[in-house]
């Protein structure tokens, strides 16, 4: 990365078997590496080692898994390779970084497929072993590009990974397979000696994972250790670089990925409302972590239903808030559709539920792993009818645990359901998250009614426009609810024409009426610039990592994030209105939008990018500059 | 869960809403409300512990009829609905009313997968075999060849049989009657309900106004006897006015004998409720009127543990393993770290 480079250090000495050779040693404020490979290497799991160690080293840290929709495409081809992109970091990082500055590369496929994305000054590394003809055939290259020179602008290091892997625990006694099984530890071993990091998180993990399995145990530390070794030893290499602890706010933290933080807040937020939790959902990519973590969560009283689809997934959800516990499900965009019409009775019934969307690339099946933003309108209008739902969206990791306690105070406050929006990019992406104070959280108790004499009236509304939530066992409060029209107070079924419209508005005031318990909208940067770029969702660390670029530079530029798409922010409308220009980044045609220049008549304008991936920070720069110019 | 000590008598009278009812007058829904009304007060079951959760369709009115708690949910979904009531709680005594558009149409996958997980509630699904909220079309029970309006040369849709769905779906309790056969219904009613879980009946019910007389072969007084067959566990298949008929096997296949003439009732096929394999109930599911009585009653009612309890011992083991979960023990899962 550019201007990366803030020390140089030399004479470092690294000694092994007697021999002492020179290493010079480089300080980075930051290293962007990607480890590549086939779906079956084990990608991921050496990116979420190095993501652990360099968390509990001091880094600030962030990361973008970025994975196939197959679970074992055809070796060798670029369907198949998986992909792990880790940014740490001296100082706060908000985004995985935009390209990375080392490559390992486990295939020519995963070469092929992640070289575009390499610093033009970055360093590859590939296993050499896995460049056979076949290999090279397999994914598409007409010549070998360790040798034509095709990369010869990059570092490149060739290392026989998978030969030294068969060497370093052939006395395992296991077979030459599962010994290549080892490569991800090799590849990782080597970075930790490149990149000056300690082993001892990872080899506690193999230790506890393969606890039962001796032999397995002891290939991955021995391809873990002959990596590092490799790197210390050979003379391939003769720099290290040093990335120091960044300042981080003192206190307790571990790694967090945005579906690992919806399911801790849902958790939380049925300890704070002293309810029990249940969760109706159905697999979908990228929304079924929240469902496995959930899984693991029996002893805080959560019951987690895995229905037969996306229908059931929902309904079930409105038929355990009916009957009195915190409920929630969670989808992608096309269970999203599927589960319209139960999110219309729920806005009918006016039953607390919150309804998770972590978006994917669509429409239709589009792309199950890719990220994208586009089911913003889908979650404002798509349900028959007048059926507002208040839409909150997390723009962080840790703030999509922040937002599913939020979504949950709204809910309960005003009986109605709630869409929370996450998407692919927060959901897998991970960051070092504080642990919160008790303290902080706030209290979602809820008060049932009980019967009191008078007669209940089951659509009787409070000061917040909500109805009472009256628990089936609660005695003298029997009542039905139902999708048909309801008369006012009484909730009888009702077909009178004024009464509809009257409820229709109700309904309607309800959700708008929170506007005046969210808060307002902040602006980051200088107040006094011409341009507000307005983010809303996973755009956030983009926006604001170029918002820092450009005013580093002396340019005035500020933003602003949308946590709150239905009702807006109270201040919002001044906000957009108070700067000359506002531009809109998304990852979709434009969907807030069109949001905002009818709520607002500002004549905002969009920034879109619909590839299934993240902004690069130097795309939003680049956008930044050329409105500034023009 | 706490058991209310003391239950007050209530009557049939109690059970009624304020709503007024509003099914075609002469619809077979209102006998059923009256053997539901009346068994309702015989179960001790406090009023306010009880739940109906309903679809769409004429039947699915049917709990604003009931003064209890009550859900007229979206077409197909009460079972979806019914799961999440009960899984949150398990003490509620809770009640699905659907049709056999509602249930084996638009809700047919949610049928199969409740009845299959034994959560312990109650299913009964009024089959007119027409669709009659939305004034007349075919419904997947109706028999091949109807005329309807959606099918003006007859339905080419071989028709489900509700029993033999959810014989196939592994329930545990299936039974069938008709609704103007109140005090059988009443009986197979109150069965139902003392079922430890998913009870299915099938009850068989005139639309008067779309469908009328479609089961007149089984509750008409002439042919009732000849077309009907009453099972009792442990009992011969016996049916017919002068109680001579019976069903005996003929290899896999049943068979109409007449008794006397040297076949006696121990030729014929006894009914076990209870058989461990459904395929004694399933066979059953398959006799139909002409060539065959229909029978009605309990036709399978076997024990499996249902899901809520399954699901509440899961619970109760995790915690006593790991120890009832602490907020602070929340957030320090997994890797934490401390930063000085």
């Amino acid at each position: 990365m550019d201007g990366s480079e803030t020390g140089i250090g030399t004479g470092t000495a690294t000694s092994t078997g007697g021999k002492t050779r020179e290493v010079s040693t480089r300080r980075l404020d930051h290293v962007v590496i990607r480890f590549a490979g086939d779906s079956g290497d084990g990608m991921q799991l050496a990116g979420t080692q190095l993501t652990n160690t360099s968390a509990a080293f001091g880094n600030d840290v962030s990361t973008l898994p970025d994975f196939p929709a197959e679970i074992r495409a055809p070796a060798g081809t670029l369907a198949g390779v998986s992909g792990f992109q880790l940014n740490f970091s001296e100082r706060l990082v908000h985004t995985p970084g935009d390209g990375c500055d080392v490559l390992v590369a486990m295939n020519p496929a995963a070469l092929k497929a992640n070289i575009a994305d390499l610093t033009e000054d970055g360093t590859v590394i590939v296993n050499t072993d896995a460049f056979s003809a076949k290999n090279l055939e397999k994914a598409g290259y007409e010549s070998n590009p360790l040798e034509d020179g095709s990369i010869a602008s990059h570092a490149l290091f060739k290392v026989q990974i998978d030969k030294l892997c068969s060497e370093a625990a052939k006395d395992t006694g296991l077979g030459n397979k599962a010994l290549l099984r080892t490569r991800n530890f090799f590849a990782l071993g080597l970075v930790y000696w490149l990149y000056d990091r300690p082993m001892v998180t990872t080899e506690k993990w193999i230790e506890t994972k393969f606890a039962k399995v001796r032999a397995v145990a002891d290939a991955n530390l021995k391809a873990l250790h002959s990596g590092y070794y490799y790197g210390e030893t050979t003379e391939v290499f003769q720099t290290r670089y040093q990335v120091n602890r960044a300042e981080i706010p003192p206190g307790r933290y571990r790694k967090l990925t945005g579906n690992e933080a919806v399911a801790m807040g849902m958790v939380a937020a049925a300890r704070l409302a002293n309810k029990t939790l249940f969760y109706g959902t159905y697999p979908i990519t990228p929304a079924s972590d929240i469902l496995h973590e959930l899984s693991k969560q029996a002893h805080f009283d959560v019951k987690t239903f895995q229905a037969e689809d996306e229908i059931a997934a929902v309904a079930s959800t409105l038929g355990a808030s009916f009957a009195g516990e915190l409920a929630a499900t969670g989808t992608s965009g096309p269970g999203i559709a599927l589960k319209g019409e139960a999110m219309g009775l729920a806005v009918m019934t006016e039953l607390p539920v919150v309804i998770v969307n972590v978006q994917r690339g669509g429409p239709s099946t589009g792309l199950p792993t890719k990220t994208e933003q586009a089911d913003l309108l889908q979650a404002m209008f798509g349900r028959n009818g007048e059926c507002p739902m208040p839409v909150l969206a997390a723009s962080t990791p840790g703030d999509c645990f922040d937002m599913t306690i939020e979504a949950f105070r709204i809910a309960t406050r005003y009986m109605t359901p709630v869409i929370l929006l996450s998407d692919g990019y927060l959901a897998n992406g991970a960051a070092p998250w504080m642990l919160p104070k008790l303290s902080d959280l706030p209290d979602l108790s809820v008060q049932h009614p009980q019967a009191n004499g008078r007669e209940f009236l089951p659509y009787e509304r409070n000061e917040f426009g909500a109805r009472p939530w009256a628990v089936p066992g609660t005695r003298g409060l029997e009542h039905r609810i139902g999708g048909l029209e309801k008369a006012a107070g009484s909730g009888n079924v009702s077909y009178d024409p004024d009464n509809h419209e009257r409820m229709i508005k109700l309904r309607a005031a309800k959700v708008a009426g929170i506007a005046n318990d969210i808060p307002p909208i902040e602006i980051y940067g200088d107040q006094d610039a011409d341009l507000l770029l307005l983010g809303w969702g996973s755009t956030y660390g983009a926006i604001i990592s170029a918002v820092d670029d450009v005013r580093s530079k002396g340019k005035k530029v500020a933003s602003a994030h949308v946590k709150y798409l239905n009702p807006f922010p109270k201040n919002l409308g001044e906000v957009v209105q108070s700067f000359k220009r506002v531009v809109i980044p998304e990852m979709n045609m434009g969907q807030l939008l069109p949001m905002i220049r009818s709520t607002y008549l500002v004549d905002a304008i969009g920034f879109n990018k619909v590839q299934g991936k993240p902004f690069h920070i130097k795309e939003v720069v680049a956008k930044i500059e050329e409105l500034l110019e023009g | 869960m706490s058991v209310d000590v003391a239950v007050e008598q209530l009557t049939a009278k109690d059970f009624a809403s304020d709503q007024e009812v509003r099914w075609c007058p002469g619809c077979g829904d209102y006998a059923i409300l009256a053997q539901v009304k009346k068994v309702l007060p015989e179960l001790n079951i406090p009023r306010e512990k009880i739940v109906f959760v309903s679809g769409i369709g004429c039947s699915s009115r049917f709990p604003y009829y009931v003064e209890s708690y009550g859900f007229h949910s979206i077409h197909g979904r009460a079972l979806a609905i019914a799961t999440g009531v009960k899984v949150a709680r398990p003490d509620l005594c809770v009640w699905v009313v659907t049709g056999d558009g509602d249930g084996l149409s638009i809700g047919g996958n949610h049928l199969l997968h409740a009845i299959r997980r034994n959560l312990d509630i109650n299913v009964l699904l009024f089959n007119n075999r027409i669709y009659g909220l939305t004034k007349g079309q075919y419904s997947p029970t109706s028999e091949i060849g109807k005329k309807t309006k959606s099918t003006p040369s007859g339905s080419i849709d071989f028709p489900l049989h509700p029993l033999s769905v959810a014989i196939g779906a592994e329930a545990t309790f299936v039974a069938r009657a008709h609704d103007v056969n109140i005090k059988h219904l009443g009986a197979v009613l109150k069965r139902a309900v003392a079922h430890k879980g998913t009870s299915f009946v099938e009850i068989y019910q005139n639309c008067n106004i779309f469908n009328d007389k479609a089961f007149e072969y089984t509750t008409g007084k002439e042919t009732k006897a000849d077309a009907t067959l009453v099972l009792e566990h442990g009992r011969p298949l016996i049916f017919g006015a002068d109680r001579n008929k019976g069903i005996r096997l003929n290899g896999l296949n049943p068979e109409i004998v007449t008794l006397g003439d040297g076949i006696t009732e121990d030729d014929l096929l006894f009914h076990d409720e209870k058989a461990p394999e459904p395929t004694l109930a399933y066979m059953l599911s398959r006799l139909y009127h002409p060539q065959f009585p229909e029978p009605i009653g309990v036709f399978r009612a076997v024990q499996r543990n249902t899901y809520e309890d399954m699901l509440e011992e899961q619970v109760a083991g995790a915690k006593e393993q790991k120890g009832v979960g602490t907020l602070e023990g929340l957030f320090e899962q997994g890797d934490v770290w401390t930063v000085d």
